[in-house]
C-alpha cells in the first residue's frame, strides 16, 4: 500500500501536467484558430459548394443561432437551483425528521473553463448550513482516453453515492448507503480522480477510475494525519441490448483511515448492478430500472474487526408520459457493530407535472436493530429553476 | 522479429492517410447521418445517437455512445439546444477533443438554416419547455436539408481534401434529388394550400411553411406538457368552427387523447414520421418526405372530396 501510494499520486501529476504542458489542441485538425470562435458566422461553410439548384432556395436570411444570443451575461456559468421539501408523517425514534422541511437546496454552478477543461460547483443550503457539495474541474481533451477530475466530488462507489438528492429515486437514501458509506452525504472528500476507457469487443462500454481522496468524509473515514489519505479503485462495463435493454456491472474497491486509532482503516467492497429497460418504439413512455448494490464494510476499531454487510434492490415503472412507482428491499449491519442488522422495505410513486418538478410519495417500513420498527409516510416536493446540466447516466 | 512489428505498426498508423479508413461520422439525429451518408458516401461511416422513431428531446446518454464519440472524427448536432439533455456529458466522457465546440469536428448544422419561431421578449418556463434559440425541428424544411447539406459537404472537404471532389459531386447528386422531389411534394400539396392542420407537438412549422398549410394548433396545450381536459374541449370546438381534416401525430406519442380529438371533430389521425428511420419507407431523407407528404395528400384529398 505505501508503495502504491506515491506512484499513484505521481500518476496523477503527469496526467494533469500533460494538461497544462500540452496546451496545443489534442489533435491536429486544420481548423482556424479557436479566436475566430468569436465570429457571428462560425459555421459558415467554408468553400462555397457548386452553383444553387433551380428550385428557390430558402436563403439564410437570419444570422446563425449563436449570434442571437450574445449577450454581456455570455460567459456567465449555467446557474439552477433545485429545491428539495420533504414531509415525513409517522413515528420513528432512530430517524428522526421533522415534519417539514426544506430539506437542501442545490444551487449549481456550471462552465467550460477553457478548451481542456469544465467546471461544475454544487453548493447544497440548508437551513443549518452552506456547504460546498461538490466543486471539481474535469479535464476533457487529455490524452490516453483519460479523463481527471480534481477538487471535492463524490466517490465512485457503486451507483446511489453519485447521486445528488434529487436524482435519486426515492425520497431517501438505501440503508447500506447510510449505515456504510457515510450516510446522508456519502463518501465526499477532496481529491484527484482518473478514469481511462478500455473499450471491450461488441461496442461494451468499459471504464477503470482510480481516486485518492485526503481521507476526510463525515461519518466513514477519518484522517488522523496527513498521509492517511482514502483510496479508491472501480471498474464497471456496460452493455446494451437492442435499443431496449442495457446493463451495467460495476465493483469498487476502497480504503481509508476511520480515526478510531491511529491505524485503523475502514475498507469498503461494493458491486452494483442496473439494468434498464426501455422500449423506443411502440409502447410510449414505458419503462423500468432494477438497480441492486452490495456493499460490505470492514471496520477496524479497537474492539475488534467489524465486518458488516448491506443491500439494496429497487426496482421502478414508468406507468405513463408522467407517473413511476416502485419498490426496494433493503438491509445493512451498522459499521461498528455487524451484529446489529437494520431492514426496510419502501414504495414509491412519483408524478412529474413537467420535466422541471417532482412529486413524490414514498410509504417505508424499517425494523431497526434493537427492535424498534418505523412505519412512516414521506412527501416529497422537488423543483428546479434555471439551467440545470444534464446528468451522466 | 522486433522490426517487422514495428513496420507493422507504422503501416496501421500511415493507413488513414492512406484513405482506407473511413471519416467516422456522428449525428444526433438520424436526419442528419441520412444526409452526412449522402454526401460521404463511401469514404463515411455514420451512427446516429438518436433513432428515427424516438422522440429526440428525451435521449438516453448511453455509455455506449460514450464509446462511439470517442472515436468520432466528426460530430452533427442539431442545435438550437435540441441536445441539451444528453450530449454535454457524454462529450465530456467521450475524452475527444476533435468533436468539442469550436473545432473543426464540431458541426451545428442549424448555421445557416432557416430557423422559426425564435421566442421575441421574455422567455419563461411557464411556456413549457419552450426552446429560446428558436423551433429545433429546422429539417423538416427541405430547403434545410439543403442548407445542411452543403455545410456537411464543405466541412468533409475541410476534414478530408482528398475527398472533396467526391463530396462535390455526392452533394449535387442529393440537390438533384431533392430539387425532384421538391417538384413532387409541390404537386402533390400544392392543391391543398392554406389548409388548416392540428399537431400534436410543434415540430412541424418549417414543414406546414414550406407548403403553405397554417397550424391551426396542438394537441400539447405548451410545448412537453400533455394535453389536459380543459384543453381538449377548446381544441374540439376551435376544430369544428375552422373544418380542420387532420391531426398529425409523431409516432412516439400516446394516441389516446389524438384519438379522442379525432373521434369528437371527424378529422383524421394520421402518424406523421418527423425523422429518418421513423418507419421502413423513409428510409433517407427524401425517401422522408415522400412519405409524410403521400400520407398527408392522401388523407387530404379524402377529406375535401365533396
Amino acid at each position: 500500500m505505501r508503495a502504491t501510494r506515491p506512484f499513484f499520486l505521481l500518476l496523477v501529476f503527469i496526467g494533469t501536467a500533460a494538461v497544462v504542458n500540452g496546451q496545443e489542441p489534442p489533435a491536429p485538425t486544420p481548423t482556424p484558430s479557436p479566436g475566430s470562435e468569436v465570429s457571428p458566422t462560425p459555421e459558415a461553410p467554408a468553400e462555397t459548394p457548386p452553383e444553387p439548384s433551380p428550385t428557390e432556395l430558402p436563403a439564410p436570411v437570419e444570422a446563425p443561432a449563436a449570434a442571437a444570443v450574445q449577450n454581456p451575461t455570455y460567459f456567465n456559468p449555467a446557474i439552477a437551483v433545485i429545491g428539495n421539501f420533504l414531509g415525513v408523517s409517522g413515528k420513528n425514534p432512530i430517524e428522526d425528521r421533522p415534519s417539514l422541511e426544506m430539506r437542501e437546496s442545490e444551487i449549481s454552478f456550471q462552465a467550460i473553463v477553457d478548451p481542456f477543461a469544465r467546471a461544475d460547483f454544487f453548493v447544497a443550503v440548508t437551513n443549518e448550513e452552506v456547504e460546498l457539495e461538490e466543486g471539481f474541474v474535469t479535464f476533457t481533451s487529455l490524452p490516453a482516453d483519460l479523463l481527471i477530475k480534481v477538487g471535492k466530488f463524490k466517490a465512485q462507489i457503486g451507483k446511489v453515492n453519485l447521486m445528488h438528492l434529487h436524482m435519486l429515486p426515492w425520497a431517501d437514501v438505501p440503508l447500506p448507503n447510510e449505515n456504510l458509506i457515510g450516510g446522508d452525504e456519502g463518501w465526499n472528500d477532496a481529491g484527484v480522480s482518473v478514469a481511462r476507457l478500455f473499450p471491450l469487443p461488441g461496442d461494451t462500454f468499459s471504464e477503470l477510475v482510480l481516486q485518492v481522496f485526503r481521507g476526510e468524509s463525515e461519518g466513514l473515514f477519518e484522517a488522523p494525519s496527513r498521509n492517511d489519505l482514502a483510496y479508491l479503485a472501480h471498474y464497471r462495463a456496460y452493455r446494451d441490448f437492442g435499443d431496449d435493454h442495457n446493463l451495467e456491472l460495476g465493483s469498487t474497491w476502497g480504503r481509508g483511515s476511520n480515526g478510531t486509532t491511529d491505524d485503523a482503516r475502514t475498507t469498503l467492497e461494493n458491486l452494483h448492478l442496473v439494468y434498464r429497460w426501455k422500449p423506443l418504439t411502440g409502447r410510449p413512455y414505458r419503462q423500468f430500472i432494477l438497480r441492486s448494490e452490495l456493499t460490505r464494510s470492514r471496520r477496524e476499531q479497537p474492539e475488534g474487526k467489524q465486518s458488516a454487510r448491506g443491500f439494496f434492490v429497487g426496482a421502478d415503472y414508468r406507468l405513463s408520459r408522467r407517473w413511476w412507482a416502485g419498490g426496494r428491499y433493503e438491509f445493512a449491519d451498522h459499521a461498528d457493530d455487524d451484529t446489529a442488522r437494520d431492514r426496510g422495505e419502501a414504495v414509491t410513486l412519483t408524478f412529474w407535472p413537467s420535466e422541471f418538478s417532482q412529486l413524490r410519495a414514498e410509504g417505508r417500513r424499517r425494523k431497526y436493530a434493537g427492535g424498534v420498527t418505523a412505519n412512516e409516510l414521506l412527501v416529497q416536493l422537488q423543483f428546479s429553476i434555471g439551467a440545470h446540466g444534464a446528468h451522466s447516466f | 522479429m522486433r522490426k517487422t512489428i514495428f513496420l507493422c505498426l507504422i503501416v496501421l498508423a500511415a493507413a488513414p492517410i492512406g484513405g482506407a479508413a473511413p471519416i467516422r461520422v456522428v449525428t444526433s439525429l438520424q436526419d442528419l447521418a441520412s444526409i452526412a451518408d449522402s454526401v460521404g458516401g463511401e469514404r463515411v461511416e455514420t451512427f446516429s445517437l438518436a433513432k428515427g422513431y424516438q422522440d429526440p428531446h428525451f435521449v438516453e446518454p448511453k455509455p455506449s455512445f460514450v464509446l462511439r464519440l470517442s472515436r468520432a472524427d466528426l460530430l452533427i448536432v442539431a442545435g438550437l439546444d435540441m441536445e441539451i439533455g444528453y450530449l454535454p456529458p457524454l462529450l465530456d466522457q467521450s475524452r475527444n477533443g476533435k468533436i468539442r465546440p469550436g473545432n473543426a469536428g464540431y458541426l451545428d448544422a442549424s448555421t445557416g438554416c432557416e430557423i422559426l419561431e425564435r421566442p421575441r421578449g421574455i422567455v419563461t418556463r411557464a411556456m413549457g419547455d419552450v426552446h429560446p434559440f428558436g423551433n429545433p425541428h429546422y429539417w423538416l424544411g427541405p430547403g434545410n436539408g439543403r442548407v445542411i447539406a452543403r455545410a456537411i459537404a464543405a466541412r468533409l472537404s475541410q476534414l478530408d481534401p482528398p475527398g472533396a471532389s467526391e463530396y462535390r459531386a455526392n452533394l449535387a447528386r442529393f440537390e438533384g434529388r431533392l430539387a425532384e422531389g421538391e417538384k413532387r411534394w409541390d404537386a402533390a400539396l400544392g392543391p391543398f394550400a392554406g389548409t388548416e392542420v392540428v399537431t400534436y407537438h410543434n415540430s412541424w412549422p418549417n414543414f406546414l411553411k414550406r407548403f403553405r398549410l397554417v397550424a391551426a394548433g396542438f394537441v400539447e396545450p405548451k410545448p412537453g406538457i400533455p394535453p389536459a381536459p380543459a384543453h381538449v374541449v377548446q381544441l374540439v370546438n376551435l376544430m369544428k368552427q375552422r373544418k380542420v381534416p387532420v391531426i398529425l401525430m409523431e409516432p412516439y406519442f400516446d394516441e389516446r387523447t389524438p384519438k379522442t380529438i379525432a373521434g369528437r371533430t371527424g378529422a383524421r389521425l394520421l402518424t406523421f414520421i418527423p425523422s429518418v428511420g421513423g418507419v421502413k419507407a423513409a428510409s433517407d431523407y427524401v425517401a422522408l418526405f415522400d412519405h409524410d407528404v403521400k400520407v398527408l395528400a392522401d388523407a387530404l384529398r379524402v377529406a375535401t372530396r365533396p
